[in-house]
């Protein structure tokens, strides 16, 4: 496959913006839109309106049917043990949230631990925090390096007794570092404990096969991997989900109930209670296709000249600071590279970039710790997809180049 | 000099700009042109906290005018600060609460900022409006 014929996918690309011809760069936070998605999405906005799971006339199994088709399509994409092991949820956000509450309701005492890293986004920490609060359990935190790589040789001292849960992103929105979880989870099994991975950004750059990597969480997003936007997953081991208690109680999640009691559906209904977003959810199914479809080799290829044309330039540039700088060939970094300018505002330049028609992220990228951690307010953050272009890359170079000359 | 004419001058002024770069290398040497901050005033009862950029607002009265100094740590946001204070500086509280702000939009800069940096606009707006109403 050719970057043209990935480009032809998403219309949104022909967009022009104040005149220019737009170049995205802000993937890092949502994907575009695909056509196949936003046509399966409109014909079920359009003809299967009806609700899933309760009704027995056509539409409502139509509508299941495409629902649940999703289901399928996810486990098998990431490797599942059962269909009964994903749960759909409004976006990563929501899953992290699930299991933070619920997992910590049943497994979480006082004077527990939770580690997390330091480089987390605010949803794979602040739930925590906020379940520890609660628990009266304490936070430990797993440092990065000046570079941006994750310090996994202090885990297994941080590691104790009352350690109950890991929370590590597969690849943090800033630094765009894969981390090494499969050693994170080996060393955090070999004493008992529970991994939670943070996926959002590694759903849409590695292949994730849960059975391999053993993780006993895995979280992602929708938007971020080409699905309509409001879809998430948590993929949990089935054992997890059955001990944990529901996360929302209402419609659709229950057993037989009583005006006194109630038990519970069985998986992965126990976790899905009320009107699922089921125009959006089936989309992952067409997501799904395309992730595999940009995973093409010429394609691959192709971007990784770009990124490494990326990379080189930006390093380049007086007074440029990257974060997330790989050690060789030891460490991998995925097409997300924030950088501060010295002397220049992150704002400033994201502000010109944008009359330039080039989208990129700025601010705390949802990870404040983290810039304190570098002593900055924000950073400036190009984040690619398999769609974008040398041509893009090329000009973005030079508009960063001209936007610094424009505020020194 | 009246404010509104002052806002006049401004719309005018950027009325000569056709393209966005032009506008933006204006604000932005008007932010650099401003008079600077002393470092000791930038406390947190000074901040209006945005999103992205900082700003310190400090205001004084004299001969019952209310005279505004600014700053940011963002240049394009200074830029703007810049022209707010040549509106707003020197002017009676009646006078600031006789604007109705409008000349933010009418010279094309809220519209294109984005949400969360109109947001701390706004919020500089309201500041010295708030300013005013406590010093009528």
């Amino acid at each position: 496959m050719t970057v043209k014929e990935a480009r032809e996918l998403f219309p949104e690309l022909s967009r022009k913006i104040y005149g220019k011809q737009l170049v995205y760069f802000d993937n890092a936070a949502s994907s575009l839109r695909p056509s196949p998605v936003v046509q399966r999405y409109s014909g079920l906005a359009s003809y299967s309106t009806s609700n899933i799971h309760r009704a027995v006339h056509m539409i409502a199994g139509e509508a299941t049917d495409a629902y649940e088709e999703a289901r399928g399509e996810v486990s098998k994409f990431i490797n599942a043990g059962s269909r009964e092991e994903i749960v759909f949820t409004s976006g990563v956000t929501m899953a992290l949230n699930l299991v933070a509450d619920c997992f910590s309701r049943t497994f979480i005492k006082p004077g527990d631990e939770i580690i997390v890293t330091e480089s987390e986004h605010h949803s794979n920490l602040v739930p925590w925090q906020v379940a520890a609060e609660r628990c009266g359990a304490t936070l430990r935190f797993l440092k990065v390096d000046e570079c941006g790589r994750l310090q996994v040789e202090d885990l297994d001292e941080l590691l104790g007794e009352r350690t109950r849960l890991v929370a590590v992103a597969h690849i943090s929105n800033v630094l765009g570092l894969v981390n090494p979880v499969a050693e994170i989870i080996s060393i955090a099994h070999s004493k008992g404990v529970p991994v939670l991975v943070d996926g959002a950004q590694g759903i849409v750059h590695e292949k994730v096969d849960v059975k391999d990597l053993d993780c006993d969480f895995y979280a992602f997003s929708g938007h971020k991997m080409y699905a309509a936007t409001g879809t998430g997953v948590l993929y949990a081991k089935k054992e997890w989900l059955d001990k944990m208690p529901p996360f929302l109680y209402g419609g659709e999640m229950v057993g037989t109930v009583t005006l006194e009691k109630t038990t519970f559906a069985p998986l992965p209904m126990k976790f899905e209670a009320g009107t699922q977003n089921y125009t959006a959810i089936p989309t992952f199914k067409e997501a799904i296709d395309i992730s595999k479809l940009l995973k093409d080799n010429e394609l691959t290829l192709y971007n990784k000249a770009t990124e490494e044309y990326l990379y080189d330039k930006l390093t380049s540039i007086d007074g440029l600071r990257l974060y997330g700088v790989p050690r060789g060939t030891e460490d991998r970094k995925v097409p997300v590279f924030s950088f501060t300018i010295e002397g220049v505002h992150h704002e400033d330049l994201a502000l010109i970039l944008d009359k330039m028609g080039i989208a990129v992220r700025s601010g705390q990228m949802c990870a404040e710790p983290l810039m304190n951690r570098y002593g900055v307010t924000g950073m400036l953050r190009a984040s690619l997809a398999p769609y974008n272009t040398m041509e893009e890359a090329e000009y973005f170079i030079a508009s960063l180049k001209k936007a610094k000359g424009m505020l020194l | 000099m009246s404010l509104k004419e002052i806002e006049e001058n401004i719309v005018e002024e950027f009325s000569d700009f056709d393209e966005w770069l032009d506008k933006y290398e204006y604000i932005i040497e008007l932010g650099k042109s401003l008079e600077a901050f002393p470092e000791d005033k930038k406390t947190d009862e000074r901040l209006i906290k945005g999103c992205q950029s900082r700003v310190w607002l400090d205001y004084s009265k004299k001969d019952g005018k209310i005279e505004f100094t600014a700053d940011s740590d963002a240049i394009i946001t200074k830029g703007i600060i810049s022209l707010l204070i040549r509106i707003y500086s020197g002017r009676t509280p009646e006078e600031i609460l006789g604007s109705d702000f409008s000349v933010v939009e009418r010279i094309g800069l809220r519209e294109n900022l984005s949400p969360t940096r109109a947001n701390g606009l706004v919020s500089m707006i309201d500041r010295i409006r708030e300013v005013a109403r406590q010093e009528l």
